[in-house]
Protein backbone atom coordinates (compact mmCIF):
# COMPACT_ATOMS: atom_id res chain seq x y z
CA UNK A 1 0.00 0.00 0.00
CA UNK A 2 1.64 3.20 -1.14
CA UNK A 3 -1.13 5.55 -0.14
CA UNK A 4 -0.17 9.13 0.68
CA UNK A 5 -1.40 9.37 4.27
CA UNK A 6 -0.63 13.08 4.57
CA UNK A 7 -3.90 13.87 2.80
CA UNK A 8 -5.78 12.69 5.91
CA UNK A 9 -5.94 14.80 9.07
CA UNK A 10 -4.45 13.19 12.18
CA UNK A 11 -7.72 13.92 13.91
CA UNK A 12 -10.79 15.99 13.18
CA UNK A 13 -10.71 19.32 15.00
CA UNK A 14 -13.14 22.08 15.71
CA UNK A 15 -16.41 21.53 17.50
CA UNK A 16 -18.42 20.47 14.53
CA UNK A 17 -16.93 17.16 13.44
CA UNK A 18 -19.22 14.20 12.75
CA UNK A 19 -19.57 11.20 15.06
CA UNK A 20 -18.43 8.97 12.21
CA UNK A 21 -16.58 9.91 9.06
CA UNK A 22 -15.56 7.61 6.24
CA UNK A 23 -12.96 9.43 4.19
CA UNK A 24 -12.06 7.95 0.81
CA UNK A 25 -12.43 4.44 2.21
CA UNK A 26 -11.80 1.64 -0.23
CA UNK A 27 -12.39 -2.05 0.37
CA UNK A 28 -11.48 -4.78 -2.07
CA UNK A 29 -11.45 -8.56 -1.96
CA UNK A 30 -8.65 -9.40 -4.35
CA UNK A 31 -9.53 -7.62 -7.56
CA UNK A 32 -13.18 -7.15 -6.57
CA UNK A 33 -13.61 -3.56 -5.37
CA UNK A 34 -16.53 -3.65 -2.94
CA UNK A 35 -16.40 -0.04 -1.77
CA UNK A 36 -14.79 2.62 -3.89
CA UNK A 37 -13.47 5.76 -2.19
CA UNK A 38 -16.46 6.00 0.12
CA UNK A 39 -17.11 9.37 1.79
CA UNK A 40 -19.82 9.32 4.42
CA UNK A 41 -20.45 11.45 7.51
CA UNK A 42 -22.86 10.56 10.29
CA UNK A 43 -23.64 13.22 12.89
CA UNK A 44 -24.06 12.58 16.57
CA UNK A 45 -27.56 11.34 17.30
CA UNK A 46 -28.36 10.81 13.65
CA UNK A 47 -30.16 7.71 12.33
CA UNK A 48 -28.81 6.88 8.90
CA UNK A 49 -30.30 4.02 6.91
CA UNK A 50 -28.46 2.26 4.14
CA UNK A 51 -30.47 0.67 1.35
CA UNK A 52 -29.46 -0.80 -1.96
CA UNK A 53 -29.33 -3.95 -4.04
CA UNK A 54 -27.68 -7.13 -2.84
CA UNK A 55 -23.91 -6.99 -3.11
CA UNK A 56 -23.75 -3.19 -3.20
CA UNK A 57 -21.54 -3.08 -0.11
CA UNK A 58 -24.04 -2.17 2.63
CA UNK A 59 -22.95 -4.81 5.12
CA UNK A 60 -19.30 -4.09 4.37
CA UNK A 61 -19.72 -0.47 5.50
CA UNK A 62 -20.94 -1.59 8.93
CA UNK A 63 -18.39 -4.36 9.24
CA UNK A 64 -15.51 -2.00 8.53
CA UNK A 65 -16.76 0.39 11.20
CA UNK A 66 -17.04 -2.52 13.67
CA UNK A 67 -13.45 -3.49 12.68
CA UNK A 68 -14.64 -6.86 11.41
CA UNK A 69 -13.08 -6.05 8.05
CA UNK A 70 -9.81 -4.31 7.32
CA UNK A 71 -9.80 -1.42 4.89
CA UNK A 72 -7.49 -1.11 1.91
CA UNK A 73 -7.18 2.66 1.89
CA UNK A 74 -8.74 5.74 3.38
CA UNK A 75 -9.43 6.55 7.03
CA UNK A 76 -12.45 6.06 9.25
CA UNK A 77 -12.83 8.64 12.04
CA UNK A 78 -14.92 8.01 15.14
CA UNK A 79 -15.56 11.07 17.29
CA UNK A 80 -12.75 12.75 15.42
CA UNK A 81 -10.16 10.04 16.04
CA UNK A 82 -8.98 7.59 13.41
CA UNK A 83 -10.31 4.07 14.06
CA UNK A 84 -7.66 1.80 12.60
CA UNK A 85 -4.86 4.36 12.40
CA UNK A 86 -2.94 6.24 15.04
CA UNK A 87 -0.52 9.10 15.06
CA UNK A 88 3.19 8.46 15.24
CA UNK A 89 5.75 11.20 14.62
CA UNK A 90 3.10 13.37 13.06
CA UNK A 91 1.93 10.71 10.62
CA UNK A 92 -0.91 8.22 10.52
CA UNK A 93 0.25 4.63 10.88
CA UNK A 94 -1.75 1.42 11.40
CA UNK A 95 -3.14 1.41 14.93
CA UNK A 96 -2.14 -1.09 17.60
CA UNK A 97 -4.78 -3.20 19.27
CA UNK A 98 -4.97 -1.00 22.38
CA UNK A 99 -5.92 1.96 20.22
CA UNK A 100 -8.44 -0.04 18.22
CA UNK A 101 -10.05 -1.39 21.38
CA UNK A 102 -10.32 2.10 22.86
CA UNK A 103 -12.11 3.46 19.80
CA UNK A 104 -14.13 0.29 19.27
CA UNK A 105 -15.60 0.60 22.77
CA UNK A 106 -17.81 3.37 21.37
CA UNK A 107 -19.47 1.06 18.86
CA UNK A 108 -21.98 -1.76 19.19
CA UNK A 109 -23.48 -3.98 16.53
CA UNK A 110 -26.44 -6.29 15.98
CA UNK A 111 -26.30 -8.96 13.32
CA UNK A 112 -28.75 -10.54 10.90
CA UNK A 113 -28.35 -13.92 12.62
CA UNK A 114 -28.20 -12.55 16.20
CA UNK A 115 -24.97 -14.39 17.09
CA UNK A 116 -25.94 -14.79 20.72
CA UNK A 117 -23.59 -16.97 22.76
CA UNK A 118 -25.38 -20.35 22.94
CA UNK A 119 -23.69 -21.42 26.16
CA UNK A 120 -24.99 -18.46 28.13
CA UNK A 121 -28.49 -17.46 29.21
CA UNK A 122 -30.15 -14.28 27.97
CA UNK A 123 -28.93 -12.53 31.12
CA UNK A 124 -25.49 -14.13 30.81
CA UNK A 125 -25.21 -12.84 27.24
CA UNK A 126 -25.98 -9.31 28.39
CA UNK A 127 -23.64 -9.44 31.39
CA UNK A 128 -20.69 -10.92 29.53
CA UNK A 129 -19.38 -7.66 28.07
CA UNK A 130 -19.93 -5.49 31.14
CA UNK A 131 -18.28 -8.05 33.45
CA UNK A 132 -15.47 -9.30 31.21
CA UNK A 133 -14.64 -6.19 29.22
CA UNK A 134 -15.82 -3.21 31.28
CA UNK A 135 -14.96 -5.04 34.51
CA UNK A 136 -18.11 -3.89 36.26
CA UNK A 137 -18.97 -5.65 39.52
CA UNK A 138 -21.37 -8.53 38.80
CA UNK A 139 -24.19 -6.92 40.72
CA UNK A 140 -23.98 -3.71 38.77
CA UNK A 141 -23.69 -5.58 35.46
CA UNK A 142 -26.73 -7.62 36.38
CA UNK A 143 -28.79 -4.56 37.25
CA UNK A 144 -27.82 -2.89 34.00
CA UNK A 145 -28.57 -6.04 32.00
CA UNK A 146 -31.94 -6.61 33.63
CA UNK A 147 -32.93 -3.04 32.97
CA UNK A 148 -32.13 -3.50 29.30
CA UNK A 149 -33.82 -6.89 29.08
CA UNK A 150 -36.83 -5.17 30.61
CA UNK A 151 -36.69 -2.47 27.96
CA UNK A 152 -36.66 -5.02 25.12
CA UNK A 153 -39.41 -7.01 26.84
CA UNK A 154 -37.23 -10.02 27.60
CA UNK A 155 -36.84 -9.82 31.39
CA UNK A 156 -39.03 -12.88 31.87
CA UNK A 157 -36.76 -14.99 29.70
CA UNK A 158 -33.58 -13.93 31.45
CA UNK A 159 -32.63 -17.48 32.43
CA UNK A 160 -33.31 -19.08 29.04
CA UNK A 161 -30.57 -20.12 26.67
CA UNK A 162 -30.81 -18.79 23.09
CA UNK A 163 -31.83 -22.21 21.76
CA UNK A 164 -35.07 -21.85 23.72
CA UNK A 165 -35.89 -18.43 22.27
CA UNK A 166 -37.60 -17.48 19.01
CA UNK A 167 -35.74 -15.42 16.44
CA UNK A 168 -37.46 -12.21 17.46
CA UNK A 169 -36.68 -12.87 21.10
CA UNK A 170 -33.06 -13.66 20.33
CA UNK A 171 -32.67 -10.46 18.35
CA UNK A 172 -34.11 -8.42 21.22
CA UNK A 173 -31.63 -10.02 23.62
CA UNK A 174 -28.87 -9.25 21.13
CA UNK A 175 -29.90 -5.59 21.12
CA UNK A 176 -29.86 -5.54 24.93
CA UNK A 177 -26.46 -7.22 24.92
CA UNK A 178 -25.02 -4.56 22.62
CA UNK A 179 -26.58 -1.69 24.61
CA UNK A 180 -25.19 -3.07 27.87
CA UNK A 181 -21.78 -1.85 26.70
CA UNK A 182 -23.19 1.70 26.53
CA UNK A 183 -22.02 2.39 22.98
CA UNK A 184 -22.40 5.82 21.40
CA UNK A 185 -22.87 4.29 17.97
CA UNK A 186 -25.12 1.34 17.14
CA UNK A 187 -24.97 -0.64 13.93
CA UNK A 188 -27.87 -2.78 12.74
CA UNK A 189 -27.30 -5.10 9.81
CA UNK A 190 -30.61 -6.40 8.48
CA UNK A 191 -31.68 -7.32 11.98
CA UNK A 192 -35.15 -8.37 10.83
CA UNK A 193 -34.22 -10.29 7.67
CA UNK A 194 -33.99 -13.66 9.39
CA UNK A 195 -37.30 -13.24 11.21
CA UNK A 196 -40.77 -14.51 10.46
CA UNK A 197 -42.99 -11.64 9.25
CA UNK A 198 -45.22 -11.71 12.31
CA UNK A 199 -42.37 -11.07 14.78
CA UNK A 200 -40.57 -8.34 12.82
CA UNK A 201 -42.46 -5.64 14.72
CA UNK A 202 -41.12 -6.96 18.06
CA UNK A 203 -37.70 -5.87 16.92
CA UNK A 204 -38.59 -2.74 14.99
CA UNK A 205 -40.54 -1.49 18.01
CA UNK A 206 -37.42 -1.79 20.12
CA UNK A 207 -35.43 0.18 17.57
CA UNK A 208 -38.19 2.81 17.44
CA UNK A 209 -37.99 3.15 21.21
CA UNK A 210 -34.22 3.54 20.99
CA UNK A 211 -34.57 6.33 18.48
CA UNK A 212 -37.15 8.08 20.64
CA UNK A 213 -35.49 7.76 24.00
CA UNK A 214 -31.74 7.47 23.44
CA UNK A 215 -29.31 9.85 21.87
CA UNK A 216 -27.53 7.11 19.95
CA UNK A 217 -25.91 7.52 16.59
CA UNK A 218 -27.23 4.73 14.42
CA UNK A 219 -26.38 3.16 11.12
CA UNK A 220 -28.90 0.65 9.88
CA UNK A 221 -28.96 -1.60 6.84
CA UNK A 222 -32.46 -2.74 5.99
CA UNK A 223 -34.67 -4.05 3.23
CA UNK A 224 -37.79 -2.73 4.95
CA UNK A 225 -38.43 0.46 3.05
CA UNK A 226 -41.45 1.46 5.14
CA UNK A 227 -39.47 1.24 8.35
CA UNK A 228 -36.53 3.11 6.83
CA UNK A 229 -38.82 5.87 5.63
CA UNK A 230 -40.49 6.23 9.00
CA UNK A 231 -37.46 6.14 11.25
CA UNK A 232 -34.46 7.60 9.42
CA UNK A 233 -33.04 11.08 9.50
CA UNK A 234 -31.26 10.29 6.27
CA UNK A 235 -31.29 7.45 3.76
CA UNK A 236 -28.29 6.44 1.65
CA UNK A 237 -28.86 4.43 -1.48
CA UNK A 238 -25.84 2.30 -2.26
CA UNK A 239 -25.11 1.02 -5.71
CA UNK A 240 -22.05 -0.90 -6.74
CA UNK A 241 -19.83 0.16 -3.88
CA UNK A 242 -20.64 3.83 -3.63
CA UNK A 243 -23.45 6.13 -2.56
CA UNK A 244 -25.58 6.71 -5.61
CA UNK A 245 -27.99 9.07 -3.87
CA UNK A 246 -28.77 10.22 -0.35
CA UNK A 247 -31.18 12.53 1.37
CA UNK A 248 -34.10 12.78 3.75
CA UNK A 249 -36.47 9.83 3.60
CA UNK A 250 -39.19 12.04 2.15
CA UNK A 251 -36.96 13.20 -0.65
CA UNK A 252 -35.31 9.89 -1.43
CA UNK A 253 -38.48 7.83 -1.40
CA UNK A 254 -40.88 10.42 -2.90
CA UNK A 255 -38.73 12.28 -5.37
CA UNK A 256 -35.59 10.30 -6.13
CA UNK A 257 -33.36 11.97 -8.68
CA UNK A 258 -31.17 9.21 -10.00
CA UNK A 259 -32.39 6.66 -12.46
CA UNK A 260 -30.91 3.74 -10.50
CA UNK A 261 -32.64 4.85 -7.31
CA UNK A 262 -35.97 4.96 -9.11
CA UNK A 263 -35.40 1.54 -10.63
CA UNK A 264 -34.44 0.05 -7.27
CA UNK A 265 -37.42 1.56 -5.45
CA UNK A 266 -39.81 0.44 -8.18
CA UNK A 267 -38.41 -3.07 -8.07
CA UNK A 268 -38.78 -3.22 -4.29
CA UNK A 269 -42.31 -1.84 -4.42
CA UNK A 270 -43.29 -4.43 -6.99
CA UNK A 271 -41.84 -7.22 -4.88
CA UNK A 272 -43.99 -6.20 -1.91
CA UNK B 1 -7.78 -76.69 35.03
CA UNK B 2 -11.11 -74.92 34.69
CA UNK B 3 -11.38 -71.22 33.90
CA UNK B 4 -12.50 -70.58 37.48
CA UNK B 5 -9.39 -72.30 38.78
CA UNK B 6 -7.34 -70.24 36.31
CA UNK B 7 -8.85 -67.04 37.65
CA UNK B 8 -8.32 -68.12 41.27
CA UNK B 9 -4.68 -68.81 40.56
CA UNK B 10 -3.87 -65.65 38.64
CA UNK B 11 -6.40 -62.98 39.59
CA UNK B 12 -3.95 -61.31 41.96
CA UNK B 13 -1.43 -60.60 39.22
CA UNK B 14 -4.13 -59.56 36.82
CA UNK B 15 -5.66 -57.13 39.29
CA UNK B 16 -2.23 -55.61 39.97
CA UNK B 17 -1.72 -55.29 36.22
CA UNK B 18 -5.13 -53.76 35.72
CA UNK B 19 -4.42 -51.13 38.36
CA UNK B 20 -1.20 -50.17 36.59
CA UNK B 21 -3.06 -50.08 33.28
CA UNK B 22 -5.68 -47.73 34.74
CA UNK B 23 -2.93 -45.46 36.11
CA UNK B 24 -1.15 -45.46 32.75
CA UNK B 25 -4.44 -44.74 31.04
CA UNK B 26 -5.41 -41.84 33.31
CA UNK B 27 -1.98 -40.23 33.21
CA UNK B 28 -1.72 -40.66 29.42
CA UNK B 29 -5.11 -39.01 29.08
CA UNK B 30 -4.05 -36.02 31.17
CA UNK B 31 -0.88 -35.63 29.09
CA UNK B 32 -2.83 -36.03 25.85
CA UNK B 33 -5.38 -33.37 26.84
CA UNK B 34 -2.65 -30.90 27.78
CA UNK B 35 -0.69 -31.55 24.59
CA UNK B 36 -3.85 -31.39 22.49
CA UNK B 37 -4.89 -27.98 23.82
CA UNK B 38 -1.36 -26.60 23.60
CA UNK B 39 -0.59 -27.74 20.06
CA UNK B 40 -4.16 -27.32 18.83
CA UNK B 41 -4.05 -23.63 19.80
CA UNK B 42 -0.48 -23.25 18.52
CA UNK B 43 -1.46 -24.62 15.14
CA UNK B 44 -4.06 -21.84 14.89
CA UNK B 45 -1.57 -19.12 15.83
CA UNK B 46 -0.98 -16.20 13.50
CA UNK B 47 2.72 -16.47 14.27
CA UNK B 48 4.41 -18.62 11.64
CA UNK B 49 7.13 -19.89 13.98
CA UNK B 50 4.62 -20.98 16.62
CA UNK B 51 2.45 -22.59 13.98
CA UNK B 52 5.42 -24.40 12.45
CA UNK B 53 6.42 -25.93 15.77
CA UNK B 54 2.90 -27.31 16.16
CA UNK B 55 2.76 -28.62 12.59
CA UNK B 56 6.11 -30.39 12.96
CA UNK B 57 5.15 -31.88 16.32
CA UNK B 58 1.83 -33.16 15.04
CA UNK B 59 3.39 -34.54 11.86
CA UNK B 60 6.11 -36.43 13.72
CA UNK B 61 3.87 -37.95 16.35
CA UNK B 62 1.07 -38.87 13.99
CA UNK B 63 3.35 -39.91 11.17
CA UNK B 64 5.43 -42.46 13.05
CA UNK B 65 4.47 -45.46 15.14
CA UNK B 66 3.62 -45.22 18.82
CA UNK B 67 5.79 -48.25 19.54
CA UNK B 68 8.83 -46.62 17.95
CA UNK B 69 8.16 -43.42 19.90
CA UNK B 70 7.91 -45.43 23.11
CA UNK B 71 11.27 -47.08 22.44
CA UNK B 72 12.81 -43.73 21.57
CA UNK B 73 11.68 -42.18 24.82
CA UNK B 74 12.80 -45.15 26.89
CA UNK B 75 15.95 -46.36 25.10
CA UNK B 76 17.23 -43.38 23.06
CA UNK B 77 16.60 -40.36 25.26
CA UNK B 78 19.00 -41.69 27.93
CA UNK B 79 21.76 -41.42 25.31
CA UNK B 80 21.04 -37.67 25.34
CA UNK B 81 21.13 -37.58 29.13
CA UNK B 82 17.36 -37.76 29.69
CA UNK B 83 16.59 -40.73 31.93
CA UNK B 84 12.96 -41.59 32.57
CA UNK B 85 11.79 -44.55 34.58
CA UNK B 86 9.75 -47.02 32.57
CA UNK B 87 6.44 -46.05 34.19
CA UNK B 88 6.89 -42.37 33.26
CA UNK B 89 8.25 -43.17 29.81
CA UNK B 90 5.17 -45.33 29.23
CA UNK B 91 2.38 -42.86 29.89
CA UNK B 92 4.42 -39.99 28.45
CA UNK B 93 4.86 -41.77 25.11
CA UNK B 94 1.18 -42.66 24.88
CA UNK B 95 0.12 -39.18 25.96
CA UNK B 96 2.47 -37.35 23.60
CA UNK B 97 1.35 -39.54 20.71
CA UNK B 98 -2.40 -39.34 21.34
CA UNK B 99 -2.09 -35.64 22.13
CA UNK B 100 -1.02 -35.07 18.53
CA UNK B 101 -4.30 -36.60 17.36
CA UNK B 102 -6.15 -34.62 20.04
CA UNK B 103 -4.54 -31.40 18.80
CA UNK B 104 -6.27 -31.89 15.46
CA UNK B 105 -9.58 -32.43 17.28
CA UNK B 106 -9.08 -29.21 19.25
CA UNK B 107 -8.16 -27.28 16.14
CA UNK B 108 -11.04 -28.70 14.11
CA UNK B 109 -13.55 -27.95 16.84
CA UNK B 110 -12.36 -24.36 17.21
CA UNK B 111 -12.68 -23.86 13.45
CA UNK B 112 -16.17 -25.37 13.59
CA UNK B 113 -17.42 -22.64 15.92
CA UNK B 114 -19.38 -20.29 13.65
CA UNK B 115 -17.59 -17.15 12.49
CA UNK B 116 -20.45 -15.07 13.87
CA UNK B 117 -19.45 -16.01 17.40
CA UNK B 118 -16.01 -14.47 16.94
CA UNK B 119 -17.60 -11.42 15.41
CA UNK B 120 -20.08 -10.97 18.24
CA UNK B 121 -17.18 -11.19 20.69
CA UNK B 122 -15.29 -8.52 18.76
CA UNK B 123 -18.40 -6.34 18.71
CA UNK B 124 -18.40 -6.59 22.53
CA UNK B 125 -14.79 -5.40 22.36
CA UNK B 126 -13.40 -8.53 23.98
CA UNK B 127 -9.64 -9.09 23.95
CA UNK B 128 -8.45 -11.94 21.75
CA UNK B 129 -7.80 -14.03 24.85
CA UNK B 130 -11.35 -13.53 26.17
CA UNK B 131 -12.77 -14.27 22.74
CA UNK B 132 -11.02 -17.60 22.81
CA UNK B 133 -11.58 -18.65 26.43
CA UNK B 134 -15.01 -17.17 27.11
CA UNK B 135 -16.74 -17.59 23.76
CA UNK B 136 -15.04 -20.04 21.42
CA UNK B 137 -13.45 -22.73 23.59
CA UNK B 138 -16.61 -23.53 25.58
CA UNK B 139 -18.44 -24.15 22.31
CA UNK B 140 -15.52 -25.99 20.75
CA UNK B 141 -15.45 -28.19 23.83
CA UNK B 142 -19.01 -29.36 23.21
CA UNK B 143 -18.24 -29.99 19.55
CA UNK B 144 -15.16 -32.10 20.25
CA UNK B 145 -16.52 -34.26 23.07
CA UNK B 146 -17.82 -37.11 20.86
CA UNK B 147 -14.54 -37.55 18.91
CA UNK B 148 -12.62 -37.31 22.18
CA UNK B 149 -14.64 -40.27 23.41
CA UNK B 150 -13.14 -42.33 20.62
CA UNK B 151 -9.65 -40.98 21.16
CA UNK B 152 -9.75 -41.81 24.86
CA UNK B 153 -10.61 -45.40 24.02
CA UNK B 154 -7.60 -45.35 21.68
CA UNK B 155 -5.47 -44.11 24.56
CA UNK B 156 -6.62 -47.05 26.69
CA UNK B 157 -5.75 -49.50 23.93
CA UNK B 158 -2.46 -47.72 23.30
CA UNK B 159 -1.32 -48.22 26.87
CA UNK B 160 -1.01 -51.97 26.20
CA UNK B 161 2.25 -51.20 24.40
CA UNK B 162 3.98 -50.06 27.59
CA UNK B 163 4.32 -53.75 28.49
CA UNK B 164 7.05 -53.83 25.86
CA UNK B 165 9.28 -51.63 28.02
CA UNK B 166 8.42 -53.85 31.02
CA UNK B 167 5.89 -51.63 32.72
CA UNK B 168 3.99 -54.21 34.75
CA UNK B 169 0.57 -53.37 33.34
CA UNK B 170 -2.23 -55.82 32.54
CA UNK B 171 -0.68 -56.83 29.24
CA UNK B 172 2.69 -57.47 30.88
CA UNK B 173 1.17 -59.66 33.61
CA UNK B 174 -0.91 -61.61 31.13
CA UNK B 175 2.15 -62.33 29.02
CA UNK B 176 3.97 -63.57 32.08
CA UNK B 177 1.07 -65.84 32.95
CA UNK B 178 1.05 -67.14 29.39
CA UNK B 179 4.78 -67.88 29.48
CA UNK B 180 4.43 -69.72 32.79
CA UNK B 181 1.26 -71.69 32.06
CA UNK B 182 0.86 -71.85 28.28
CA UNK B 183 -2.84 -71.12 28.89
CA UNK B 184 -2.94 -68.60 26.05
CA UNK B 185 -6.70 -68.61 25.49
CA UNK B 186 -7.49 -68.05 29.15
CA UNK B 187 -4.76 -65.45 29.65
CA UNK B 188 -5.28 -63.29 26.58
CA UNK B 189 -9.03 -63.91 26.59
CA UNK B 190 -9.28 -62.47 30.08
CA UNK B 191 -7.15 -59.49 29.04
CA UNK B 192 -9.49 -58.72 26.17
CA UNK B 193 -12.48 -58.87 28.48
CA UNK B 194 -10.86 -56.56 31.03
CA UNK B 195 -9.86 -53.95 28.42
CA UNK B 196 -13.35 -54.12 26.99
CA UNK B 197 -14.99 -53.72 30.38
CA UNK B 198 -12.85 -50.70 31.29
CA UNK B 199 -13.87 -49.07 28.02
CA UNK B 200 -17.55 -49.90 28.20
CA UNK B 201 -18.23 -49.67 31.92
CA UNK B 202 -15.95 -46.77 32.69
CA UNK B 203 -14.86 -44.62 29.75
CA UNK B 204 -18.02 -44.61 27.66
CA UNK B 205 -20.44 -43.82 30.51
CA UNK B 206 -18.21 -41.05 31.82
CA UNK B 207 -17.97 -39.46 28.37
CA UNK B 208 -21.71 -39.87 27.83
CA UNK B 209 -22.47 -38.18 31.13
CA UNK B 210 -20.08 -35.42 30.23
CA UNK B 211 -21.75 -34.87 26.87
CA UNK B 212 -25.19 -34.76 28.45
CA UNK B 213 -24.07 -32.34 31.12
CA UNK B 214 -22.53 -30.06 28.50
CA UNK B 215 -25.53 -30.05 26.22
CA UNK B 216 -27.74 -29.28 29.19
CA UNK B 217 -25.44 -26.43 30.04
CA UNK B 218 -25.88 -24.83 26.66
CA UNK B 219 -29.60 -25.45 26.81
CA UNK B 220 -29.84 -28.06 24.07
CA UNK B 221 -31.04 -31.00 26.11
N1 LIG C 1 -15.24 -12.34 2.56
C1 LIG C 1 -15.51 -11.96 1.28
N2 LIG C 1 -14.74 -12.39 0.28
C2 LIG C 1 -14.99 -12.02 -0.99
N3 LIG C 1 -16.00 -11.21 -1.36
C3 LIG C 1 -16.80 -10.75 -0.39
C4 LIG C 1 -16.60 -11.09 0.98
N4 LIG C 1 -17.57 -10.48 1.71
C5 LIG C 1 -18.32 -9.79 0.83
N5 LIG C 1 -17.87 -9.95 -0.44
C6 LIG C 1 -18.44 -9.33 -1.63
O1 LIG C 1 -18.51 -7.94 -1.41
C7 LIG C 1 -19.66 -7.40 -2.04
C8 LIG C 1 -20.45 -6.57 -1.05
O2 LIG C 1 -20.91 -7.41 -0.02
P1 LIG C 1 -21.88 -6.91 1.11
O3 LIG C 1 -22.09 -8.04 2.02
O4 LIG C 1 -21.37 -5.63 1.70
O5 LIG C 1 -23.21 -6.61 0.29
P2 LIG C 1 -24.63 -6.16 0.82
O6 LIG C 1 -24.92 -4.87 0.16
O7 LIG C 1 -24.68 -6.21 2.29
O8 LIG C 1 -25.57 -7.29 0.19
P3 LIG C 1 -26.85 -8.04 0.81
O9 LIG C 1 -28.01 -7.13 0.59
O10 LIG C 1 -26.96 -9.28 -0.02
O11 LIG C 1 -26.56 -8.31 2.25
C9 LIG C 1 -20.44 -8.57 -2.61
O12 LIG C 1 -20.15 -8.65 -3.99
C10 LIG C 1 -19.85 -9.76 -1.90
O13 LIG C 1 -19.89 -10.89 -2.72
MG1 LIG D 1 -25.68 -7.44 3.72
Amino acid sequence: MTEDMSQYPLRLDGDDFPMVRFQKVTKAYGSLVVLNQLDLDVSAGEMVTIIGPSGSGKTTVLRMLMTLETINSGVIYVEGEPLTHMERDGRLVPANSAHIRRIRSKIGMCFQHFNLFPHMTALGNCMEGPVQVLRLPRKEAEERSLELLEMVGMAEKRDQHPSRLSGGQQQRVAIARALAMRPKIMLFDEVTSALDPEVISEVTNVIRRLVDTHNLTMLMVTHQMGFAKEISDRVCFFFDGSIEEQGSPAKLFETPERERTKQFLNAVLEAN
Amino acid sequence: MTYVEFLQAHSGRMIDGTIITVYQFLLSTVVAIGIAILFGLMKLSKNLAVRSVAIIYIEIFRGTSLLVQLFWIFFVLPLFGIHLDKFTAGFLAVGLNMGAYGAELVRGAILAVPQGQWEAAIALNMSSRKRMWRVVLPQAFVIMLPPWGNLIIEILKGTALVALISVTDLMFEVRQININTFLSIEAFGTAIIIYYLIARLFVTPVMRAFENAMSRKIGRA
